[in-house]
């Protein structure tokens, strides 16, 4: 018998080669005892982590990052959350439209929407600053939440919001104690993946940040000097470990959820 | 002045998509008046208006025009949350995310109902539907049948005036859905509460229900009991849907004591009178069940009758199934009780019979 080969196989070995070899050379590096990003390796050391928590610009933006990004987050999920009830829940016109339109953010270039944004802000007076930022992170992450939740709200029937109602819950009583629970996997998936956007983003905040620095941009700052190259390896290690762990988590979530409803085998 | 638990006058819903071009009339002007503790089935093919109504009664849907009554008080603005009605919904629509008992007690728990108060009435409807002991379990644990008895549950513990039931069986096997058919008509008489139940099966219908309406285009054709709907069908679609009917075209020729005489092709049969008079002449269907019809072989019985070829005999256990070709070239088919063995092959394929009737078991039809 003939045996198919999985042609699986190819997509894998080139993500491996591509994204994950450099993203373990790096995680190496990092741990280099030179400045010298080449092999052969002079050494294991930890000191260009232990440089990281000393300087004092860089904790500065991890808080802003961090702070940001729940922001962020919170504003793009809640929005998220309302659009993906309109589009999956109700029949309106315009709704194919506004669907298609709502997934815009993701196809146009970060660089763009910074420039635009810039403009927009001058045009109406708008302070440059971490949440002029924001504000952009927003829309470019609103349609990841819309998309992630309209998949979990359209996975169960519209008819458990009416038996809500049947049984004495207003509209939003039906809504607060049916669907977003059923939803809750998906929103904090949402969640999770809009704050990796916001917290790993540089094209729009390279713009709109001001003087208040974010993470992303500390880190492509530092890479004028240099000596600190090291310590922007060490950093950027990190950034790439947190950000596939919550990446990890969200996608957990989301099977988590589904596999509840659809199989309905959760213990 | 009687109070009715359900009325509806003069309802009419109306869907339209955006351009009025596209819009469905779902339910045309509908008066219905159902009494309290009623077997009340709304029957239908699928797009007939059967759920529109229901979903009315319900308040998930607005009439376009008309006013309806619960239980005597005005009810056509009211949102669903405030009508003392629940629905049990085809596929369920039990809470994945909460146990039995927090989906039986959801309704109890909205309108805070006292927590010892709560668990005494969610225990007591468990026990209704036997599925005490299974509180804890998911709904997803359990078989579509437990599913369906949770759903009942959850509805009857709000002690509402009318239970609406939208196909509630569609999903189950057979076997399980005639079980589930006499237990709901128990379960019915037993909590004394108006049924309001939708399906397209004519058998589930007949089998649970005090009275039927059968529905079609939006409109009510018939309403009554299941003796009337089979016995008397008021029109085609009715004697169609329920039951399986023979219709014979023939010419009305005029009365013969109190019986009409019908013409069909050169024979002379007779048929019940229809509450409206066919002009002389006219041409006129009747309609008459395969069951009522008797074979015979030619010259063997006096009296009118018609004759036929049998085209096709199937042996089908408790009866046979003839199907005949009239002179005329109708088809129609028959069923004779297989109450000896040789009745079997009394009647071979490709023989010449006379068919005949007793002329109260002939309707003829309204046009």
């Amino acid at each position: 018998m003939r045996r198919f080969r999985n042609p699986g196989g190819i997509y894998f070995l080139t993500l491996a080669l591509l994204l994950y070899v450099p993203i373990i050379l790096l995680i190496i590096f990092s741990f280099n005892d030179s400045i010298h990003l080449s092999f052969p390796m002079k050494g294991f050391t930890l000191n260009w982590y232990a440089e990281l928590s000393k300087t004092k610009e860089l904790l500065n933006a991890v808080q802003v990052s961090i702070f940001l990004g729940i922001g962020v987050s919170m504003v793009a999920t809640l929005l998220g959350t309302m659009g993906a009830i309109a589009i999956v829940r109700f029949n309106f016109p315009g709704r194919d439209i506004i669907t298609a339109l709502s997934a815009m953010p993701l196809v146009i270039p970060s660089v763009i929407l910074g420039v635009s944004a810039l403009i927009l802000y001058r045009e109406i007076g708008i302070q440059l600053s971490a949440w002029a930022a924001g504000i952009m992170h927003v829309v470019i992450s609103m349609p990841y939440a819309l998309l992630i939740i309209s998949a979990r709200l359209a996975g169960f029937p519209k008819n458990l919001e009416e038996a809500a109602m049947d049984l004495g819950t207003t509209y939003w009583g039906a809504l607060l104690r049916v669907t977003l629970p059923i939803s809750l996997p998906s929103i904090i998936a949402a969640f999770l993946i809009c704050f990796t956007i916001s917290f790993d983003e540089y094209a729009i905040s390279s713009f709109l940040v001001g003087t208040q620095t974010t993470l992303p941009v500390y880190l492509y700052s530092q890479l004028r000097f240099p000596k600190r190259l090291p310590i922007v390896v060490a950093l950027a290690a990190i950034l790439m470990v947190s950000s596939i762990l919550l990446l990890v988590l969200s996608e957990w979530l989301r099977s988590y959820g589904q596999i509840d409803i659809k199989r309905g085998k959760k213990e | 002045m009687m109070n009715f638990a359900v009325e509806l006058k003069n309802v009419t819903k109306i869907y339209s998509a955006g351009r009025s071009s596209d819009a469905v009339v779902a339910v045309k002007k509908m008066d219905l008046c159902i009494p309290p503790n009623e077997f009340f089935t709304l029957l239908g093919p699928s797009g007939c208006g059967k759920t529109t109504t229901l979903r009315l009664i319900a308040g998930f849907e607005q009439p376009s025009e008309g006013e309806m009554f619960i239980m005597g008080k005005p009810m056509t603005n009211i949102p669903p949350n405030q009508r003392p009605v629940n629905t049990v919904f085809q596929d369920y629509a039990l809470f994945p995310h909460l146990s039995v008992e927090k989906n039986v007690g959801f309704g109890l728990t909205i309108k805070r109902v006292p927590r010892l108060e709560k668990d005494r009435r969610v225990a007591e409807a468990l026990e209704l539907v036997q599925l005490t002991g299974m509180g804890q379990r998911k709904p997803s644990q359990l078989s579509g049948g437990q599913q369906q008895r949770v759903a009942l549950a959850r509805a009857l513990v709000n002690q509402p005036s009318v239970l609406l039931l939208d196909e509630p069986l569609g999903a189950l096997d057979l076997k399980l859905r005639k079980d589930m058919q006499i237990e709901l008509k128990h379960l019915q008489e037993q909590v004394g509460i108006t049924f309001i139940y939708v399906t397209h099966d004519q058998e589930e219908a007949l089998t649970m229900s005090d009275r039927i309406a059968v529905m079609k285009d939006g409109i009510i054709q018939q309403m009554g009991d299941a003796v009337s709907l089979y016995e008397e069908p008021a029109n085609h679609f009715v004697a169609d849907f329920i039951g399986e009917s023979n219709f014979i075209n023939g010419t009305f020729e005029g009365m013969e004591q109190e019986w009409a005489v019908i013409r069909i092709g050169n024979q002379r049969s007779y048929a019940m009178m229809s509450s409206e008079k066919p002009a002389q002449n006219a041409a006129t269907t009747i309609t008459i069940r395969p069951e009522r019809m008797v074979i015979s072989s030619p010259g063997e019985q006096e009296g009118p009758g018609i004759s036929g070829t049998i085209t096709e005999v199937v042996y089908i256990g408790t009866d046979i199934r003839y199907l005949l070709e009239l002179a005329t070239g109708q088809e129609i088919q028959i069923r004779i009780q297989n109450r000896s063995k040789e009745n079997i092959s009394a009647f071979p394929k490709g023989a010449t019979v006379k068919i005949s009737w007793v002329p109260e078991d002939a309707k003829i039809l309204a046009n």
